[in-house]
C-alpha cells in the first residue's frame, strides 16, 4: 500500500507541474466538444444548384421557386445550355445541374409527363447522392401538387397513392448534436487516456527513470495500478467537463438514462483502454515511436467505431474489426442511455464484454512489462 | 565468510556478440570493488545481470546470498543502484525525489524524513531541497541521485560511472560520499574511467572484450605490470581489445 501511494503521489505531483496537461484536461473537452458536433453533421445545405431554363415558362419558374424555398440550394448561374453547365461542373462550381426542357410545361398539358434530368457532380459522393436525393423529394412533392390541381378531388382520391409519414424516435427533430456529442465525448476520452497512458511509460523509458523503478522490489501489478489511477481520475474529469459543462451547457442534452450506469460503465471503459495504451507503451522505445503507434490504432478506433457510419453498413470484415474495438461499445452504450435511457438490462451484453476487454488487455500490458530482459 | 557478491563462468550473449564471457570474481562484504574497463567492453551489462535488470545466459551469479537468475527480487530489496543515464524526476523536487525512492522501497514517512534531514545536514544547502531536479548542476545532481540509491540503507550499491562529466571538485566529494558509505558497512561496486579513482578502491578488476583480464588492488597490480600508475596499467590491458567501441 506504502508503494502504491508513493506511486501515485509522484503521479499526482508531475501532473500538477506540467501545464500543458493541465490544460489539455480542461480544454481539450470544453473546445473539442463544442466545435466538432456541429461540423460532424451529415445535413447538407449550400448544395450549388445550376437550373438550366430551356422552357421560359410559369410553370418552370414555379419549380424554381420551389426547389429554393427548400432552403438546402444555392442557386448558380450556369448559362443557357447544358455544355455550359457540365463545364461549370468540371470547375467545381457545381454540385447539382436541372436541366428543365423547351416545351416543359406544353407537354405536361398535353400528354401529362415529362421527364427532366439531374445530373450530379459526384467527385464528392455524400454530396452528389443526397443532393439529389433532396432534389428528386422536392420535385415528386411538385408532382402530388400538380396532380392535385390538374385531378379532380374525387379521382384523386380514388387513385391510391401510397403517402407515408416518419416519426423520429428519440431523437424527434433529427437534430445532430443529440447524436453525435455521446459519441465524440466517448472518443475524446478515448484519446486522451490512450494517449496518456501510453506517453506517460514511455517518457520513463526515454529518460532513464523505468530503470531506477524497475532495480526496485517494486511489484508489476503496482506499478501498473500506479499508472492507472491517476489516468482514470483524469478520465472522469475530461469526461463529466464533456457531460456536464458541454453536453448539458450547451447543447441542453440531458441523458434519459441513468448517471450511475454511465459513469460505472465509464469506469471500466477506462480501465480497458488505459490498459491498452500501457500495452503499446511497451513496444515503444520513444515518445515518438509511441505517438506513431498509438496513432495509427486511433485511426482504425475512431473511423470504425460506428461514430460517423453505421456499422451495419460495413462490409463483413469491417464489422469484425469494429466488434473488436472498444470504442464501438462505448459509443453504442453511450447513445443508448443518454438518447434512449437504456437500462443495466439493456446493455448487460456490452458491459460484459468491456470487462473482458479490460481484463484482456490489462493482463497482456502486466505480462509485456519486463522489469528484467531477457 | 561468504563473499558478498559471487560469480562463475557468468556469460551474456545479445544474439553472436559475446558481451561478457565466462566472468568469474567476487566481492567481499564492505570492500570498495573498482570494476573498470574501456567502453564497451561489458562493464554495464555485467552489472545490470548482478542487479537483475538483465538475464544472464549461462553462468552462475550470486548477490547477497541471493541467485541472480531465480531470486531478482529478493537481490532487488538488498541493492542500490546508480545508472549511467541520470534517473531522477527532473520534473520533481530533491526531496519528491527521495520521498518517492524511499516510498517505492516501502519506507515509513519517518524513516525518509530521517534520512532527508541526514543530507540536509552533511550539505547544508537547505534552498536545494525544494528546487527541481533539473535545475540543478550535474555535479549536484549526480551526489542527489547517491543520496536517492541509498535510501533504503542497501547492503551493496551499484554505481556505473557515477562522476563520468562532473568536475574535479565535484568528483572528490562524491567520493567522500561513498567512502562515507563504506564506513557504514555498505558494499560499494563502482565503475569509472578515471584512474585515479581506481586508486581509491581496495580491489580493482579490468574488463577487456567481455572477460576480466586483471584483478588485484591497485598497489599488487602496478607491480605486477612493472609500472607506478594505474593508468599505465589499464593502457597495457586495454590495448589488446579487439572490439571497438560499440556497445
Amino acid at each position: 500500500m506504502r508503494v502504491l501511494l508513493a506511486l501515485l503521489k509522484k503521479e499526482f505531483r508531475q501532473i500538477r507541474r506540467n501545464r500543458v496537461l493541465a490544460m489539455m484536461i480542461v480544454m481539450l473537452p470544453v473546445i473539442q466538444l463544442t466545435i466538432l458536433p456541429l461540423a460532424a453533421d451529415y445535413e447538407l445545405k449550400h448544395i450549388k444548384l445550376g437550373i438550366i431554363d430551356d422552357d421560359h415558362s410559369t410553370l418552370s419558374q414555379e419549380l424554381t421557386n420551389k426547389i429554393m424555398s427548400s432552403g438546402y440550394f444555392n442557386l448558380v448561374d450556369v448559362g443557357q445550355s447544358y455544355t455550359q453547365g457540365l463545364e461549370q461542373i468540371e470547375r467545381d462550381k457545381v454540385d447539382l445541374l436541372l436541366e428543365i426542357p423547351s416545351q416543359f410545361s406544353q407537354n405536361l398539358h398535353k400528354k401529362g409527363t415529362e421527364s427532366l434530368s439531374i445530373s450530379a457532380n459526384a467527385i464528392n459522393g455524400v454530396k452528389a447522392n443526397v443532393g439529389s436525393v433532396y432534389l428528386t423529394q422536392i420535385l415528386q412533392s411538385y408532382n402530388v401538387e400538380m396532380l392535385h390541381k390538374l385531378i379532380p378531388e374525387t379521382m384523386y382520391a380514388n387513385s391510391g397513392a401510397i403517402l407515408t409519414s416518419s416519426r423520429y424516435l428519440f431523437n424527434d427533430n433529427l437534430k445532430y448534436p443529440p447524436f453525435m456529442v455521446p459519441g465524440i465525448l466517448a472518443l475524446l476520452v478515448t484519446m486522451i487516456g490512450g494517449y496518456m497512458s501510453s506517453l506517460n511509460v514511455v517518457k520513463e523509458k526515454e529518460m532513464g527513470t523505468i530503470e531506477q523503478i524497475n532495480v526496485s522490489p517494486i511489484k508489476k501489478y503496482q506499478f501498473i495500478l500506479g499508472k492507472l489511477i491517476p489516468f482514470l481520475i483524469i478520465g472522469f474529469v475530461v469526461f463529466s467537463i464533456g457531460l456536464f459543462i458541454v453536453a448539458r451547457g450547451v447543447y441542453g442534452i440531458v441523458p434519459r438514462g441513468s448517471y450511475l450506469l454511465i459513469y460505472s460503465y465509464l469506469f471500466i471503459y477506462l480501465i480497458a483502454i488505459l490498459g491498452f495504451g500501457l500495452l503499446l507503451s511497451s513496444f515503444a522505445e520513444t515518445q515518438q515511436q509511441s505517438m506513431s503507434i498509438t496513432f495509427f490504432f486511433m485511426m482504425i478506433f475512431i473511423l470504425m467505431s460506428g461514430l460517423f457510419t453505421p456499422i451495419q453498413s460495413m462490409p463483413e470484415w469491417a464489422q469484425w474489426i469494429a466488434a473488436f474495438n472498444p470504442v464501438t461499445y462505448f459509443i453504442k452504450v453511450m447513445r443508448m442511455v443518454v438518447l434512449k435511457g437504456s437500462t443495466f438490462m439493456d446493455i448487460r451484453r456490452y458491459y460484459l464484454i468491456m470487462v473482458a476487454f479490460g481484463i484482456v488487455l490489462n493482463t497482456l500490458a502486466i505480462w509485456r512489462y519486463k522489469k528484467t530482459i531477457d | 565468510m561468504e563473499p558478498i557478491i559471487f560469480t562463475k563462468n557468468l556469460t551474456k550473449k545479445f544474439g553472436d556478440f559475446i558481451a561478457v564471457n565466462n566472468i568469474s570474481f567476487s566481492v567481499e562484504k564492505g570492500e570498495i570493488f573498482g570494476f573498470l574497463g574501456a567502453n564497451g567492453a561489458g562493464k554495464t551489462t555485467a552489472m545490470k545481470m548482478l542487479c537483475g535488470l538483465l538475464v544472464p545466459t549461462s553462468g552462475l551469479g550470486k548477490v547477497a546470498g541471493y541467485d541472480i537468475s531465480t531470486q531478482s527480487d529478493s537481490i532487488k530489496r538488498r541493492i542500490g543502484y546508480m545508472s549511467q543515464k541520470f534517473s531522477l524526476y527532473e520534473d520533481l523536487t530533491v526531496r519528491e525525489n527521495m520521498q518517492f525512492f524511499g516510498g517505492i522501497y516501502g519506507l515509513r514517512n519517518k524513516e525518509i524524513q530521517k534520512k532527508i534531514e541526514y543530507y540536509h545536514d552533511l550539505w547544508s544547502n537547505n534552498e536545494m531541497f525544494d528546487g527541481l531536479v533539473g535545475s540543478l548542476p550535474l555535479g549536484w545532481k549526480q551526489k542527489v541521485a547517491f543520496a536517492t540509491a541509498m535510501m533504503h540503507d542497501p547492503d551493496i550499491v551499484f554505481l556505473d560511472e557515477p562522476t563520468g562529466g562532473v568536475d574535479p571538485i565535484v568528483r572528490r566529494q562524491f567520493w567522500e560520499l561513498i567512502y562515507k558509505a563504506s564506513d557504514q558497512g555498505t558494499t560499494i561496486f563502482v565503475t569509472t574511467h578515471y584512474m585515479d579513482e581506481a586508486e581509491y578502491c581496495n580491489r580493482v578488476s579490468i574488463m577487456v572484450d567481455g572477460e576480466i583480464a586483471a584483478m588485484d588492488s591497485p598497489k599488487n597490480l602496478k607491480i605486477a605490470y612493472h609500472t607506478d600508475t594505474m593508468d599505465d596499467v589499464f593502457y597495457q590491458l586495454a590495448r589488446k581489445a579487439q572490439r571497438s567501441e560499440t556497445v
